[in-house]
């Protein structure tokens, strides 16, 4: 198959620290707001050289939501940054009025999504936050695998007009895909070609899906596995037309099963060309404190439990 | 500049719109709607400087404003046609499948003169803050004004909203409440035991101004010191103390008419009281 090399370890929200400094630089009507996460969400180099552009909320989500709105509404491109849970959930309401129904071309920069965020544990932990946001009409909704990834989503996300809600995490994770490679919202990438069974993932769960494609190719099992970064506007004709080869689909993602992307990815075959689904992801659970690789491997979201998964739809075929 | 008298004929008008509007549509919100009549109208026909045939959402080089207390659509709605945005028969529309005149103020139905949705409370005045910001960022002179409902000053965002507005030096934000003491489950003390907003506005940090929502000289005063203020580093609240269901005896002064609608023949009886304008009915 073919190899993917690690570039070294990186966690993703740097990548959307730098994408949002490239952004910034490329277009004027970008800003940056945050609730006290500065820091966390790497806008640090983007708040030195756009003082001006950068705008600290304090610790009050639900009006950085609004501002950021009444600011896209004036014509500048609004990032607003925090945590995957304190961007959705907390502020759920604003979201829908103010962006998503309001029309307002402002992006939702989640970070520390899903349950390796690690040591905070669970209140800090969603696993729902794709859910809520894939209900939004209209809301584009993208998790990207790795550093560079993210980065060139980031551009790729002030580029569009309309709201965007960009997922990534807090742990350094294997950054392997092209350093300037043009993020196409709506394009699933085919990173391995297999015929017995599609693997496809999002966010941190793609490297995994690159190993366990790696070790099922050991044991003389074929699989296409698919990065499916962005997860609305799903990109249906990449999964159907790897769906009428393998006839078997694993989708793997760190969020519960309830509205995420193996919900979707069912939804699309059930409307179409039914073919077995297995599901790698959170369940119906919640998280706990805990390293990011010992929650990961706790909640079955790692390279064996894929490749079980494979195993299992191949033999329901 | 309109008059007194010129500014009561539109209210008269206004409030006759709003009843009639809420009664073809056998819902909405005439209450609030009444009782910020008289600040609206005075708004949009003497204090902004807005242009119905060069509106665009995006506010540039004219005032804005955001209705943050959503409900309020029948005396937005009157007072946007009565001042150009779109044809007064459009009111008719009010409330009714298709029609541009959502409920609550949508953007997604392109009607001139709203800039943003509202509805769900305590949101407006964060969103008013975002314009002001960009305002300011652009280098743009204009103004960014807001109306806020008491009641739904009850919402935590609205005081999100204050602290961030003066972190922020927003003095080109002139905010308002319509202090009309009421919300749909009764008098906002016995809700909600709100207190005094005036002393709570200014303990914020923010310009506070007390004003009758009724008297078009007081009304006038409040937006001149507001206007004045801009430059102070401080965002402006005018706190207008009103009546709900002003101009109409069986409903001023209770929230029994906050989403209530009359009955025709206590319509018949409201619009004798207010009396028929020149501007004619929609």
């Amino acid at each position: 198959m073919k190899k993917y090399i690690d570039t070294g370890k990186k966690d993703t929200r740097s990548g959307f620290g730098v994408g949002l400094l490239e952004a910034g630089r490329a277009d004027s009507r970008v800003v940056a707001l945050t609730a006290d996460l500065k820091g966390s969400l790497k806008m640090d180099a983007f708040a030195a050289e756009f003082p001006e552009r950068f705008i600290q909320c304090g610790i009050a989500e639900a009006n950085m939501v609004g501002a950021a709105a009444g600011l896209a509404i004036t014509g500048k491109i609004p990032f607003i940054g925090s945590f995957a849970e304190f961007v959705t959930g907390r502020v759920y309401d604003q979201v829908r009025q103010e962006v998503s129904y309001g029309k307002a071309n402002v992006k939702i920069a989640s970070s520390h999504a899903g349950i390796t965020l690690g040591e905070d544990g669970a209140t800090h932990q969603t696993m729902e936050d794709l859910a809520l946001m894939r209900a939004l009409p209209e809301m584009v909704v993208i998790n990207p695998c790795d550093f560079n990834q993210t980065k060139n989503a980031t551009i790729a996300a002030a580029k569009y007009v309309g709201p965007v809600y960009l997922r990534f995490g807090r742990p350094s994770v294997p950054n392997f895909t092209p350093e300037d490679e043009e993020f196409v919202i709506g394009k699933a990438q085919i990173l391995n070609e297999g015929k017995d069974v599609t693997i496809i993932a999002c966010g941190h769960l793609v490297w995994e899906a690159l190993q366990a494609a790696e070790a099922l190719e050991a044991e003389g099992i074929g699989a296409e596995v698919i990065n499916m970064a962005t997860v609305k506007p799903l990109d249906e004709n990449a999964i159907l037309t790897s769906a009428a080869k393998t006839k078997a689909i694993v989708v793997a993602e760190e969020h519960n099963m309830a509205g995420g992307l193996g919900e979707a990815v069912a939804g699309l075959l059930a409307r179409t060309v039914p073919a077995p689904v297995e599901f790698v992801n959170g369940k119906d659970l919640f998280g706990q404190s805990g390293t990011p690789s010992a929650l990961m491997a706790a909640y079955g979201l790692d390279a064996q439990h894929i490749a079980e998964a494979a195993k299992k739809v191949i033999a329901r075929k | 500049m309109y008059d007194n008298k010129q500014l009561q004929e539109i209210s008269t008008q206004v409030r006759r719109d709003i009843l009639r509007m809420v009664c073809s549509a056998k819902s909405g919100h005439p209450g609030g709607s009444m009782s910020s009549t008289d600040i609206l109208t005075t708004l949009y026909f003497n204090e902004m400087k807005q242009d119905p045939a060069t509106w665009t959402r995006d506010g540039k080089g004219q005032d804005m404003f955001i209705l943050s207390a959503g409900h309020m659509t029948p005396v937005y709605y009157s007072v946007l046609a009565r001042a150009g945005y779109f044809p007064v028969s459009e009111l008719a529309t009010f409330r009714t499948f298709g029609a541009r005149l959502q409920g609550h103020p949508s953007i997604r139905k392109s009607l001139p003169g709203i800039f943003q949705a509202s509805g769900s409370l305590g949101q407006g005045l964060s969103a008013a803050c975002g314009l002001a910001l960009g305002k300011k960022l652009d280098k743009d002179d204009n103004f960014v004004f807001c109306l806020c409902g008491d009641g739904e000053s009850e919402e935590g965002q609205i005081w999100e909203a204050g602290m961030f507005a003066v972190f922020h030096k927003l003095d080109n934000l002139i905010a308002m409440t319509d202090w009309n003491g009421k919300q749909i489950d009764g008098p906002v003390e016995l809700v909600a035991g709100e207190g005094d907003l005036s002393a709570k506005w200014e303990a914020w940090g923010w310009n506070t101004i007390v004003a009758d929502g009724h008297d078009f000289d007081s009304i006038a005063k409040a937006f001149e010191l507001a206007k004045a203020a801009k430059g102070s580093g401080k965002p402006t609240m005018i706190l207008f103390k009103t009546e709900m269901g002003h101009g109409v005896d069986f409903m001023a002064g209770t929230h029994k008419w906050h989403g209530s609608v009359p009955k025709p023949e206590q319509l018949e009886d409201a619009l004798k009281q207010l009396g028929e304008t020149s501007l004619g009915d929609f």
